[in-house]
């Protein structure tokens, strides 16, 4: 079983969710799914009438997707999660919160417990840089 | 004019859960409002790879204990469309008791807090009296109070005797009339009205654009319910959508007082239609696939996406809360309010922070 998706590149987002809101559709989330060590696919739901449609983006992780915020508000939210958890930025996003959304630090972070985090602290010269590397997972 | 920055939470009196909102006032007027959250951030989504398929519905039930019930029946229903099973007619219609059993307290409680929030006492105690008749019925009928499991793959796991089925039909009765005898206070008292008409408005359009999910949304003319899909046993009854036009905290409030007596009315056809079945189909073999399955949550509309591979571990499960729809509007319609309004609008849209943050 699968959902109904249509699968379109990254540059095409931004153009066919304007064509989306523009026919009267709300948006509802975005899904961020692992497929494998290197690539993601970020799913992006609308609504209209009861009846989902789906876009389905591909993207390696640490990738860039453009943000849909500027033309829907209503996903910064899940742009910035998705940005904390899985290291996807998002080009344009109108309220960036750097990849702490939910008020870790990359080191506090890192340990977690059951966080699936990618993001890699930068190097830090305090004192307790030697845990700033984990990798959270 | 200066500007000055106001925080407001993580812990603050009208807030049953912690989230903070930096405000920026100019005077006595927001104009800037950037929310916080990550004080009850615990990862579930994440537990889905190390626990079973199985294991997940006590965890999807605990990403929020006040519509627990309804988060494990929108998980079970998404495990059994990717199987091809389906819940056994019994089954469906006891979902139905009992998910309209956590609207109906959970609309109580935020009414009380909602009363609360503005300086009402008694009605929140009253409210909160009503709402524990509810609680007693959660409690006999499961054996707990809020988290009540009856959730399984396939069915329910708790069943409804005659003599249950009379003692919650006459509990209704009373219920009703007490909710019902605070219908004028809650609708047209002029201190409710003062605090809550005009303010905090978001219009049709808005609420639609900024993505706005449940009593938010209803409560700006769009009659959109989840409910209106027929999952469980709801093909079976009469619903139409609960919806007010004024976008305001007293349109959000009237809203939510409406659903309750919805509920129960609810509730009252489910038993009437319950005949004698299985409670549960037999389940075989591992989910595989790809779902995305939707409910109404009390606060609005909640999408699960699972994705399964054939093991006894889900790849994914992605959870959207309606409290997570419902902060972008908030965020929206928060500057050009005065500061002293805050606390009841911020309550209005009933924030479930441990649902937003899973």
């Amino acid at each position: 079983m699968t959902i109904n998706a249509t699968t379109i590149a990254p540059a095409q987002l931004l153009a066919e969710a304007t064509r989306l809101k523009n026919e009267g559709f709300r948006f509802v989330t975005m899904s961020s799914v692992e497929l494998d060590q290197t690539n993601m696919e970020i799913l992006y739901h609308f609504d209209r009438d009861l009846v989902l449609t789906n876009l389905r983006v591909p993207v390696e992780k640490g990738g860039k997707l453009p943000s849909l915020s500027g033309l829907l508000f209503g996903a910064f939210l899940v742009e910035n999660e998705i940005r904390d958890q899985f290291a996807i930025t998002f080009d344009g996003l109108v309220l960036d919160y750097q990849g702490k959304l939910y008020s870790e630090t990359a080191q506090t972070a890192a340990s977690s417990p059951f966080c699936k985090y990618h993001v890699k602290a930068e190097p830090s010269p305090a004192p307790d840089s030697q845990t700033s590397n984990q990798e959270g997972k | 004019m200066a500007r000055t920055v106001i925080p407001f939470g993580p812990q603050h009196p009208v807030l049953p859960e912690p989230i903070h909102l930096s405000l920026v006032v100019e005077d006595e007027k927001v104009v800037e409002a950037l929310p916080t959250l990550g004080y009850v951030h615990r990862g579930l989504e994440m537990l889905a790879v190390k626990r079973d398929y199985n294991q997940m519905i006590q965890i999807v039930e605990r990403v929020c204990g006040i519509c627990s019930m309804i988060h494990s029946l929108c998980y079970c229903q998404g495990i059994e469309e990717m199987m091809g099973i389906q819940a056994p007619r019994r089954a469906r219609m006891l979902r139905v008791v009992w998910s309209e059993l956590h609207r109906l307290h959970s609309h109580l409680l935020w009414l009380g807090l909602f009363a609360d929030s503005f300086g009402f006492e008694s009605l929140f105690m009253q409210l909160w009296k009503i709402r524990e008749r509810i609680m007693d019925v959660n409690e006999s009928t499961t054996g707990n109070r809020v988290i009540v499991s009856v959730n399984v793959i396939g069915g329910v796991r708790a069943d409804l005797d005659e003599a249950q089925i009379r003692w919650i039909k006459d509990t209704l009765i009373e219920v009703e009339a007490s909710i019902r005898s605070l219908q004028s206070t809650i609708m047209n008292d002029a201190t409710v009205c003062k605090r809550t008409r005009g303010i905090g408005v978001l219009t049709q359009q808005a609420a639609y654009d900024l993505g706005a999910a449940g009593p938010m949304l209803r409560g700006s003319g769009v009659a959109q319910d989840m409910r209106q899909l027929k999952y469980a046993g709801f093909d079976e009854l009469n619903f139409e959508p609960v919806v007010e036009t004024a976008g305001d905290c007293w349109a959000r409030s009237t809203v939510r007082f409406r659903e309750s007596l919805q509920s129960i009315d609810l509730v009252r056809q489910a038993l009437d239609k319950l005949e004698p079945g299985d409670l549960a189909v037999k389940v075989k073999g591992k989910p595989e696939g790809e779902v995305i399955t939707r409910v109404e949550q009390p606060r609005g509309e909640c999408l699960y996406y699972l994705k399964g591979n054939g093991t006894n571990n889900l790849e994914r499960v992605r959870i959207r809360t309606p409290t997570f729809a419902n902060i972008p509007p908030l965020a929206a319609i928060l500057p050009g309010l005065d500061f002293a309004d805050v606390p009841v609008v911020v309550l209005s849209i009933d924030p479930c922070i441990s649902c937003t943050e899973r």
